[in-house]
């Protein structure tokens, strides 16, 4: 059985370096406030993804392994793990001592359990689909059986994908959409839930019989809901909250980057891979052509809109796959502004100016709620089409349903959007360019309703291949297709950043950012 | 007035159900629906996902089935359960109910009394300075969208000169008990009971004023000055009362107003009361915790009318002697 990684004792001994660090002498019982702008449903993230619950459940819930910042996976819950030669199986192997918040061990049946309940429940079905089952022979050793090697599989063993749930409180009968415990969790996290005020905030608290020595070291996290962005911002400056996630308006981040009580960093997100994009509906003239999608790429400035309306905080986007995956291939046509190339793709498409100059006319819809990332780009994008002789109209819409309502069921020409990776390309990204993904109604399917069986092809061979190399390349070639077909309009990776009181120390940067265990997270000086 | 007020509230009865059947059928016209707000802040999910959550909501039903089973369960006393916040949305209600009478009341008391008494000011001398000022800022005032003055007022007083919190009901980082919790939530309720005062402490300063006006024209106010009373015994005394009274008709019928107004000076204050409720729920089609609002603020709003009914009698006695 070929070994991946073992690391057994390599976490106590940096458990123990912090305890006889000056850490230890600094008080934690101050509590530290994370202001959330979204309101979480509960806090199982088991059954619900999404950004407000992954933060409260990877404090709550650990995972069979954690993450780094250069995307190398560590251990957590599972101790070491071994992925079978033929990539049918993975092993996992439990530390010994983790322990609930209620006080029963942390066993395979847990792991055995949670595993299955996520992929009948959890709403990404490709990040479990090849699961068939998880034989427990003993108490601490748990064997996950795939249909087919499933690379992805690892990565969606992160805190933010796979809380261990325990199996004698979430595996009682009823319907685990109502439980109750997913209100009054029970993990084996560092922090534990003791208090929840609907909509306001709740309190998280050291979990003291903790799995790893010396950990978690702050007494207390209190998660806050502000949903007016000003007001988040104006909290942070005057030091009412202590860490701000998931900033991305512009104006908001250079304002806190001047506020000489924090640190800003984009540091963090890349697990999320949140990707800001132009959509097509491919099956509407005339967007139908390639020719004329091409013709527009190459008619919106994206440097413009990177480095003037995003005045340089976002890092541009060429490909499906965000920058900074290592998946991601920067050797593809990027549609540097052209306007003389637009003009040309749109000539050879028989799109012809008529006397007062137009072309053609289409329609823009952006996602509400997020101007400078939706809304300016789609206000942007009417002048720059107008240059090459296509009449842009910008539809707006209220509010988020009623967008969804209308791009999945294909009522739009061109569309904004803002869609995460995910991490592993098999669960965020394979979903919007997949042919059997095209679903009516379904936001965040194919709603390009693109199809390529090319590309098919090369995104199920990719999410099997058990060589790292040999995935890297498929998932080239696949960005290649794309790249070139375009059924999207790549413009930039969302820039989100979190903000940080100085004081704080053990910050969260690896790649899922505060979306994992705060356990190192401390008061350098309060 | 027994028999009156019975018969007020069988009428509001009747109106209550109106008020939801036809919300129900509003809300529902909106496009997009709760599972598709779910998909959406999980960031995507499988069809099979969507389908299940629809079933599970009853969402694959017709309207007329949706409706009929809603209002059995009203009429049983059960308001449903939120979509999205996995909670029976009678809970909701109690939990926030607080933190919005709190803004609600204080936010009424201040329009009223310091409105009253501008209004009363002013009409001591209508084309005087002060006059004008009382005039130019209740304009000004109720103008003012209300999340713009809320948010101007955040920025002036909890950024440029940092004297009251940014936001929130209480400082979450301390655990406060007994008077520092309650001086705790009367310091966060500065701003955002201003900014609801705002709007309406103009309609009262100008409605005050008109009346005063208008009753220190008449002629039993000349008889008390005749008799050499003081201006403010005339005043507070014998103008006052009559100048309250459609200011008290004014208030119950303001109620509604005010319950609108705290939606959005909650948001901005992320103040946890029914407002910020109402808020989510539009935005995330919540149906149930929406009529529950709903339904619950129809309620309140013919309580306070038919309170103010019974305030109007006790300070104009004439209209318990019309009644007889």
């Amino acid at each position: 059985m070929r070994t991946i990684h073992t690391l057994c004792f390599g976490l106590m001994t940096l458990t123990a370096s912090i305890g006889a660090s000056p850490v230890a002498a600094q008080d934690q019982s101050k509590p530290v406030v994370i202001q959330a702008a979204q309101q979480l449903r509960h806090f199982n993230g088991a059954i619900q993804s999404g950004l407000a619950t992954a933060t409260a459940s990877t404090q709550i819930f650990a995972s069979p392994l954690r993450y780094d910042d250069k995307w190398n996976p560590k251990p957590y819950l599972a101790e070491s793990w071994e992925v079978a030669p033929d990539g049918l199986s993975i092993t996992l192997h439990l530390v010994k001592n983790a322990l609930f918040h209620d006080g029963k061990p942390v066993t395979s049946e847990d792991v055995a359990f949670s595993i299955m309940l996520i992929k009948a429940n959890h709403p990404f079905k490709t990040m479990l689909q090849p699961v068939e089952k998880v034989d427990t022979p003993d108490l601490y050793t748990a064997i996950i059986r795939l249909a087919h090697p499933h690379p992805a599989l690892l990565l969606a063993m992160s805190p933010a994908l796979m809380p261990i749930l325990p199996k004698h409180v979430y595996g009682v009968g009823g319907d685990i959409q109502t439980n109750p415990a997913n209100l009054k969790p029970v993990g084996s996290g560092p922090f534990k839930l003791i208090e929840y005020k609907q909509g306001d905030h709740y309190t998280l608290e050291k979990f003291h019989r903790f799995f790893i020595k010396d950990r978690p070291i702050l007494d207390k996290i209190i998660v806050r809901t502000v949903t007016d962005q000003g007001a988040a911002v104006v909290a942070m400056e005057r030091g009412e909250a202590n860490i701000y996630p998931f900033i991305n308006g512009i104006r908001d981040i250079e304002r806190l980057e001047n506020a000489p009580n924090l640190f800003v960093t984009a540091q963090g997100f890349e697990g999320i891979g949140a990707l800001n994009w132009l959509e097509f509906n491919t099956k509407k003239k005339p967007l139908d052509d390639v020719r004329v999608r091409q013709a527009i790429a190459y008619a919106a400035n994206r440097d413009f809109i990177v480095k003037k309306l995003m005045r340089g905080k976002a890092a541009p986007a060429y490909t499906p796959i965000a920058p900074g995956s290592p998946f991601e291939e920067k050797d593809v046509e990027q549609y540097n502004f052209n306007l003389a190339k637009a003009n040309k793709l749109l000539d050879e498409a028989g799109y012809r100016a008529n006397g007062n100059g137009t072309r053609f006319s289409l329609t823009i819809d952006y996602m509400p709620g997020t101007d400078e990332q939706q809304r300016n780009i789609a206000e942007y994008m009417r002048s720059a089409l107008k240059r090459v002789g296509i009449e842009l109209e910008v539809r707006s819409t209220p509010d988020f349903p009623t967008w969804a309502q209308r791009v999945s069921n294909f009522d739009f020409d061109m569309t904004m959007d803002n869609v995460f990776n995910w991490g592993d390309p098999v669960i965020g990204v394979g979903r919007t360019y997949l042919g059997s993904n095209i679903r009516k109604g379904v936001v965040w399917a194919n709603m390009t309703q693109y199809a390529n069986p090319k590309v098919d092809g090369l995104l199920d061979r990719a999410a099997k291949a058990t060589s790292v190399e040999e995935r890297k390349d498929l998932y080239s070639q696949f960005q290649k297709i794309i790249s070139q077909e375009v059924p999207i309009f790549f413009i930039n990776a969302t820039p989100y950043h979190i903000a940080f009181d100085k004081r704080l120390g053990g910050l969260p940067t690896t790649i899922w950012g505060i979306m994992s265990p705060l356990d190192e997270l401390h008061w350098k000086s309060n | 007035m027994i028999k009156q007020l019975a018969s007020r509230i069988v009428n509001s009865l009747g109106l209550l159900l109106a008020v939801l059947v036809l919300n129900f059928t509003l809300i529902h016209l909106a496009p997009g629906d709760p599972v598709q707000v779910i998909a959406g802040e999980m960031g995507g999910a499988s069809p099979e996902v969507l389908a299940a959550l629809r079933a599970k909501y009853g969402l694959d039903q017709s309207l007329l089935e949706q409706l009929t089973a809603y209002l059995s369960s009203v009429m049983r006393g059960d308001l449903g359960y939120s979509y999205y916040f996995n909670e029976p949305v009678s809970n909701l209600i109690l939990q926030r109910l607080p933190a919005t009478v709190y803004l609600v009341v204080s936010a009424l008391a201040l329009a009223v009394i310091v409105g009253t008494i501008l209004g009363v000011i002013s009409a001591r001398k209508p084309n005087g300075l002060l006059s004008h000022f009382v005039t130019f800022i209740s304009l000004v005032g109720h103008a003012a969208p209300v999340f713009w003055s809320g948010l101007l007022l955040l920025l002036l007083f909890a950024s440029v000169w940092p004297l009251f919190p940014s936001g929130g009901m209480v400082d979450v980082s301390q655990a406060k008990t007994g008077l520092d919790y309650a001086v705790d939530v009367g310091i966060h309720l500065v701003l955002p009971c201003l900014t609801l005062a705002l709007v309406f402490l103009a309609q009262y300063s100008r409605l005050a004023r008109v009346n005063m006006i208008d009753v220190l024209s008449a002629d039993y106010i000349r008889t008390a000055r005749a008799k050499g009373l003081s201006e403010w015994v005339v005043i507070t005394k014998h103008a006052l009362r009559n100048t309250l009274i459609p200011i008290v008709t004014v208030v119950g019928l303001q109620f509604g107003n005010l319950l609108a107004g705290a939606v959005l000076v909650e948001t901005v204050f992320s103040w946890p009361g029914l407002g910020r409720l109402v808020f989510d729920s539009i935005l995330r089609r919540d149906y149930p915790t929406l009529m529950g609002v709903l339904l619950f603020s129809a309620l309140m709003v013919m309580v306070a009318n038919i309170l103010t009914d019974i305030l109007y009698r006790l300070i104009d006695p004439r209209v318990q002697e019309v009644s007889r």
